[in-house]
């Protein structure tokens, strides 16, 4: 994966000067502090990030925590104060006028939380938008906004005012007009925050399902934990203008970096972020069919376990046998392939947790992950499944996943 | 102490001495000015003195009817027919011509400079004190000036009429452009629109029923001159009012002065109208 966008030490402040706050901000004087003595705004400072192409890249953060003001630095709405951010390598903020325009019409395109529409024109003219600014003949224009309006589901629209629209049909419109100009770098500045929560969780997923289809480089704005782990590859979290941690969703959960961060996680439905491979322990006390009842024994005896995994010899797992089974086989003469029984439940490393759980319940033995040949990657326990639903026992998790 | 110390600070003496050396230097330019507006306003007039009475009454009904509704333009053409039995048919109809030009004009000039002050902070500055001195300055003082440098008669009381009906159209515009939809604007940049794509596309249409509530003001304040400007000449239903004012005649200066009024209901509703049309499809859809 090649780096698309790098932000670096950008800060942004707001006011007449704003160059000369800087090294008071630097010295670590609060926000408050500064606005009182000097009139200017911190929005945001010394943020660094990189951002892959194709990865969905969210920035998380409470109102004011600057994270509005950082994603309108990437498209120059707001001149960065200082800092570079380099696009496919090029650093844009000292872009020119026509550059920039070349930029925006290209490259870069934006959703808006309030959707930003042109009230006076049409569903159709307001998605060809920015295309007509290119200079794009009518027939051209009118042809892929028709097809953009069809991909987020408002064909018949058409000839439609926005206000005749409905929240989410308009920020779907919101969406197909910023597709329409086919960016390589989609911004969303909280998008479904106005919506109301049953409309939002379906443009989520519809966003999920775009994103598999046209795999842009989407930067994402959320005051949401649980939208944010849910669509985002990757999140920062922003508090007081400042980037406090950036990582995929269980990197955050599992090791917050702040106690900032673990405040704004802790309500949040761990089971539906993490994941089997999140929580399993590295498989013990299995057996090999080819060795037999003795050593299965051995095994369960070493392990202090009532039953052992039985794999064949490229580690895919074949069945289950407990000391009972193996007791009585080795009295009745029997092999460890008669007494096992071949009813283990197994489970794919990328299931979640809230999947699990029934298996856990239901199950008596542990439950196997295994990837798609059958080839075993972990085993959970039900003191797993339950651990990882409660974030202060993170430590002891770890410990017991290097077993 | 009670009495105010005999200085005097000759503020009004600049000011005449600046109108007559404008007044003998920029001659050509007046001229220019004049030919231009007089024949603007002479064209209009012969051309509305020569549709027939009952044609501009339909036409009348029918602007009513289209911008308001039936009730409203039946109700415009009554107005209109009353005129003609007032017998000030030709007065109306220069009245009209005179209104139309003064605020076509206003536009012409009002429109930019409201952009202008909309996108510069200096210039809106500048302006606002002007502003408030066109419109509460008592308009007989520019009457006076305004006659130095053209003859008697429509078009200093065009000019003294744009001098008092510009400030609401420039104002409105501003305030329009200024009210746009903060993500609206942001929208239209992150597009990569030019200046000129973003004021033509986007902020005009965006302020364009605020621009169109600040024709409605300018359009009636033009009206409201109607009489004013028949001191320094002007022809018309003012005319006929300033007459009926010298010969004590209260018949006429009624009929001549609820012709007026017919006449600022009918401008005022079509406008009105015109502007509630354009807001429809842009209600709260920012």
């Amino acid at each position: 994966m090649t780096v698309k966008l790098k932000v670096e030490n950008v800060s942004k402040i707001f006011g007449p000067r704003p160059k000369k706050v800087i090294p008071m901000v630097e010295k670590g004087v609060p926000k408050d502090e500064i606005l009182a003595k000097t009139g200017h705004t911190v929005g945001v400072y010394n943020a660094s990030m990189e951002i892959m192409e194709g990865e969905t890249f969210v920035i998380m953060g409470l109102s004011g925590s600057g994270k509005s003001t950082l994603i309108r630095c990437l498209n120059l709405l707001n001149k960065p104060t200082s800092g570079a951010i380099y696009v496919d390598g090029e650093n844009v903020v000292g872009y020119n006028k026509n550059q920039l325009k070349y930029f925006r019409q290209k490259k870069i395109a934006m959703v808006f939380q309030h959707f930003g529409l042109f009230s006076h024109r049409t569903v159709l003219e307001n998605i060809e938008y920015g295309l007509e600014i290119r200079g794009m003949s009518k027939a051209e224009r009118r042809e892929i906004a028709g097809k953009h309006l069809e991909t987020v589901g408002l064909k018949g629209y058409e000839n439609q005012y926005p206000d005749e629209l409905s929240g989410g049909m308009r920020q779907r419109v919101g969406i197909a007009r910023a597709l329409a100009n086919d960016p390589d770098i989609l911004l969303m500045d909280e998008p479904f925050s106005a919506l109301d929560p049953l409309i939002r969780r379906e443009m989520q997923l519809e966003l999920l399902d775009i994103q598999n289809k046209l795999q842009k480089t989407i930067i994402f704005i959320t005051h949401d934990v649980n939208e944010a782990f849910k669509i985002g590859d990757r999140v920062a979290v922003m508090k007081d203008g400042k980037v406090e941690q950036v990582g995929t969703p269980e990197e955050i959960l599992e090791k917050p970096a702040s106690n900032y961060i673990s405040e704004f996680i802790r309500d949040i439905d761990r089971s539906k972020i993490l994941q089997a491979e999140h929580i399993m322990s590295k498989p013990y006390g299995l057996v090999s069919l080819k060795d037999g009842l003795n050593v299965a024994i051995q095994v369960m005896r070493e392990n202090g376990i009532s039953s052992a995994f039985v794999t064949d010899r490229k580690r895919q797992i074949q069945g289950i046998v407990t000391v009972d089974q193996a007791i009585n086989g080795l009295k009745e003469k029997k092999t460890l392939q008669e007494v096992m029984s071949t009813e283990v439940k197994t489970v794919r490393p990328d299931e979640y947790v809230q999947d699990i759980i029934p298996f856990v319940l239901d199950s008596k033995y542990p439950i196997v992950v295994t990837d798609e040949d059958r080839t075993i990657k972990g085993i959970i326990l039900r003191v797993h499944v339950l651990a990882s639903l409660i974030s202060e026992s993170t430590d002891e998790q770890n410990e017991t996943q290097k077993l | 102490m009670t009495e105010f110390p005999n200085v005097r600070i000759p503020i009004g003496d600049v000011v005449e001495n600046f109108i007559d050396f404008l007044a003998m230097n920029f001659d050509a330019f007046f001229d220019f000015i004049f030919v231009i507006s007089s024949s603007m306003i002479k064209g209009l007039e012969a051309g509305l003195l020569a549709i027939p009475w009952w044609i501009f009454i339909i036409i009348i009904f029918l602007l009513g009817w289209y911008f308001t509704n039936l009730y409203g333009g039946l109700l415009f053409g009554a107005f209109i027919f009353l005129i003609g039995t007032f017998d000030l048919w030709p007065e109306t109809m220069t009245t009209i011509s005179i209104v139309l030009i003064s605020v076509i004009l206003s536009l012409v000039i009002g429109i930019p400079l409201g952009v202008g002050t909309a996108f510069s902070k200096t210039l809106s500055t500048v302006m606002r004190p002007v502003l408030d001195a066109m419109q509460t300055m008592p308009s007989f003082v520019y009457l006076i000036p305004v006659i130095f440098f053209f003859p008697l008669g429509n078009v200093p009381a065009v000019i003294a009429t744009i001098i008092y009906a510009l400030p609401p159209v420039i104002r409105l515009t501003e305030l329009g452009i200024r009210n746009v939809d903060k993500e609206v604007v942001e929208s239209a940049q992150s597009f990569g629109s030019s200046t000129s794509q973003m004021l033509m596309k986007v902020q005009l249409p965006q302020a364009l029923p605020t621009i169109m509530a600040g024709v409605n003001q300018t359009t009636m304040m033009a009206l409201s001159m109607a009489v004013v400007g028949s001191m320094v000449g002007a022809q018309g239903l003012g005319e006929r009012v300033l007459y009926a004012i010298n010969r004590i005649d209260i018949s006429l200066g009624f009929e001549a002065g609820i012709s007026i009024v017919f006449l600022a209901i009918i401008i005022d509703r079509i406008t009105g109208g015109i502007a509630n049309r354009l807001q429809k499809h842009r209600r709260d859809a920012a």
